[in-house]
């Protein structure tokens, strides 16, 4: 592949030569051609977090300008903060019913696609299109429309079907049912992307395992537990790696469901540690509070990443 | 299975049925919600349909002073419409350097586009904020726009992409007289034009739909996107329901036509961006 510009095809003159040892044409080309994305994301990548860095060591309230060194103090402030050591226990509990719970629909619907002929595009397209819809205006459809807490609320339209007595759904928190509106929304909007990549690794396995399977004389199930699930391994794991990371990073749902500042609603107050940023960076104007955060974050996300590889890709050497 | 397809089928396709139904439902609600007065959406009854139908409501969306709405539609477009080429073509252009121009330093390169790949998006409002605010970037709509132009996921799905491509027209090219860059503007990129659909259009459907970073950075009404100013509408104090739902269809009906019409392109970068991480 890295042959493939030294053009082998035009006969070599000296020129050629000359300008195989260094090609400043080819380096001139390469310049333009990366230049916007290596200074775009120098600048909003690199010197940002630079930057960010410093100030998480400084006292920062109101001034994005460094030269008040306080060295641990706001991620001393961070970790002894009641709101946001609860931030952290609220995504956990997210993590852990949004990540099973997608996984398991988007491949469940992968398998069912997979296995009808008539209508295919047809089913494909209602549970992707979803995907098209963004958070807020998901948000305002549960928040108004469907756990609403009135009588009319779809949810207890259906609830009321079972004789149940309708339920003001965001604001409970003993039992904590806000949870439904929240794992539901989100499971609405992205089950879709992730049939989508289950589908494409489906359609990758060859027919011709199923074939020697049936001469075998295996059943549906263990064709699915045998055949289909170990091929669809990298896929899992691209999956699962996906659908963690963006629980992680919730913030459009809960900000406009639990509604922020001007809601006059009463919604119980569920702050993942993305609002809780943006609430002391933004709000409090805090941007030291709020760069420590944005690390332990990070730090969080990362270190989650690379232990979800050892325990789901254990092994996976194929 | 040539015998009875259809019976063994069935309840497969009863079950699809009734998902599909479940799938659909929040967006029905949104039109019948859009359609009907404010009485009947307070009402305590549940009903399945608007009667009579309540158009008034999209004027009324555009006729409340306290939310800017057409202005905000207006800064959405704006935002899209130049965040998904601009930040399509910027990606293409790193992404064939990367995978067809042999350099010194190409995998330096390519190294310092990788790693960025590995801060998490959203965690780095606060920083992009510092910067973006430091340069004035506040209550503008190239604040909103400029750090979404550089995507090092692009970069890379462009590079993947490259290194597949047939290299027979860039030789021809280049007998041709063509230097690099007439080559890649000639040639390579006139042809690829799939990979540009599917990414430019998930490109778009991002940037229309993006939340917390226009948040951040457009705090001044002027600079609302559509989002910012359905969200100010749904926590606003005293809320006009039915306008608040003609909102949300005024705001996802480009997306959703776009999806039926480049439903190819954006199936094909769903499985490129998901598959090559």
């Amino acid at each position: 592949m890295t042959a493939v510009v030294a053009a082998p095809a035009v006969p070599v003159t000296p020129a050629k030569k000359r300008r195989r040892r260094r090609d400043w044409r080819a380096i001139g080309a390469f310049a333009v051609l990366t230049g916007p994305v290596v200074l775009g994301l120098g600048l909003f990548k690199y010197v940002a977090i630079g930057w960010s860095f410093l100030l998480s060591f400084n006292d920062a309230r109101g001034t994005i300008t460094l030269g008040n060194w306080i060295g641990f103090g706001n991620y001393a402030f961070l970790l002894g903060d009641d709101a946001f050591l609860t931030s952290l226990s609220t995504i956990a509990i997210f993590t852990v019913f949004i990540v099973p719970i997608t996984f398991i629909a988007s491949l469940g619907l992968a398998v069912l696609i997979n296995s009808i002929r008539r209508g295919r595009a047809f089913f494909r397209t209602v549970f992707l299109i979803p995907a098209a819809v963004s958070y807020v205006v998901a948000a305002l459809v549960w928040k108004m429309a469907l756990f609403n807490g009135l009588p009319s609320g779809v949810a207890n339209v259906v609830g009321g079907l079972f004789g149940a007595d309708p339920v003001p759904w965001l604001s409970t928190t003993s039992p904590p049912v806000y949870w439904v509106a929240v794992v539901s929304l989100r499971l609405w909007l992205q089950v879709g992307l992730y049939m989508i990549l289950f589908l494409a690794g489906l359609q990758a396995i060859s027919p011709s395992l199923y074939e020697a399977g049936e001469l075998d004389g295996t059943t549906k199930w263990q064709a699915f537990r045998y055949l289909t699930l170990p091929q669809l391994r990298n896929t899992s794991v691209a999956v699962l790696l996906l659908i963690l990371i963006a629980a992680f990073q919730a913030f459009d749902e809960f900000y406009n469901l639990f509604g922020t500042g001007l809601s006059g609603t009463a919604t119980a107050p569920v702050k993942p540690p993305l609002v809780y940023l943006y609430d002391s960076a933004l709000g409090d104007q805090n941007y030291g509070v709020g760069s420590a955060g944005a690390f332990l974050l990070t730090v969080l996300i990362v270190v989650i990443t690379l232990l979800q590889g050892r325990f789901v890709g254990f092994g996976k050497k194929d | 299975m040539a015998v009875l397809p259809g019976y063994r089928k069935a309840p497969k396709y009863v079950f699809a049925s009734v998902l599909s139904v479940i799938f659909l439902l929040p967006f029905y609600i949104m039109l019948r919600n859009a359609l009907m007065t404010r009485q009947q959406v307070g009402s305590p009854d549940w009903s399945w349909l608007p009667d009579p139908l309540s158009w008034v409501n999209f004027g009324d969306l555009f006729a409340d002073t306290s939310v800017p709405m057409a202005h905000s539609l207006g800064n959405s477009f704006l935002v899209a419409i130049v965040t998904a080429p601009v930040g399509t073509l910027f990606g293409s252009m790193a992404g064939y350097a990367l995978a067809r121009i042999n350099v010194p330093g190409r995998r330096f390169v390519f190294t310092y586009v990788l790693v960025t790949l590995m801060i998490p998006q959203s965690v780095t409002f606060v920083p992009t904020f510092v910067v973006v605010g430091s340069m004035g970037g506040v209550n503008t709509e190239w604040g909103i726009i400029a750090p979404n132009l550089f995507s090092a996921f692009t970069v890379i799905l462009f590079r993947n992409f490259y290194l597949r491509f047939p290299v027979e027209l860039e030789e021809a090219g280049r007998l041709d007289g063509l230097g690099y860059l007439g080559v890649y503007r000639r040639l390579v990129l006139p042809n690829s034009g799939s990979m540009i659909a599917s990414l430019g259009a998930l490109m778009f459907i991002e940037s229309w739909n993006a939340f917390l970073w226009p948040l951040v950075i457009g705090q001044d009404p002027s600079s609302w996107t559509a989002q910012i100013a359905l969200s100010t509408f749904l926590t606003a104090q005293s809320v006009n329901l039915p306008a608040l739902f003609a909102g949300a269809l005024v705001t996802i009906a480009p997306l959703v036509a776009m999806f039926l019409v480049a439903q190819r392109f954006i199936v094909r970068g769903i499985a490129a961006s998901g598959l090559k991480e």
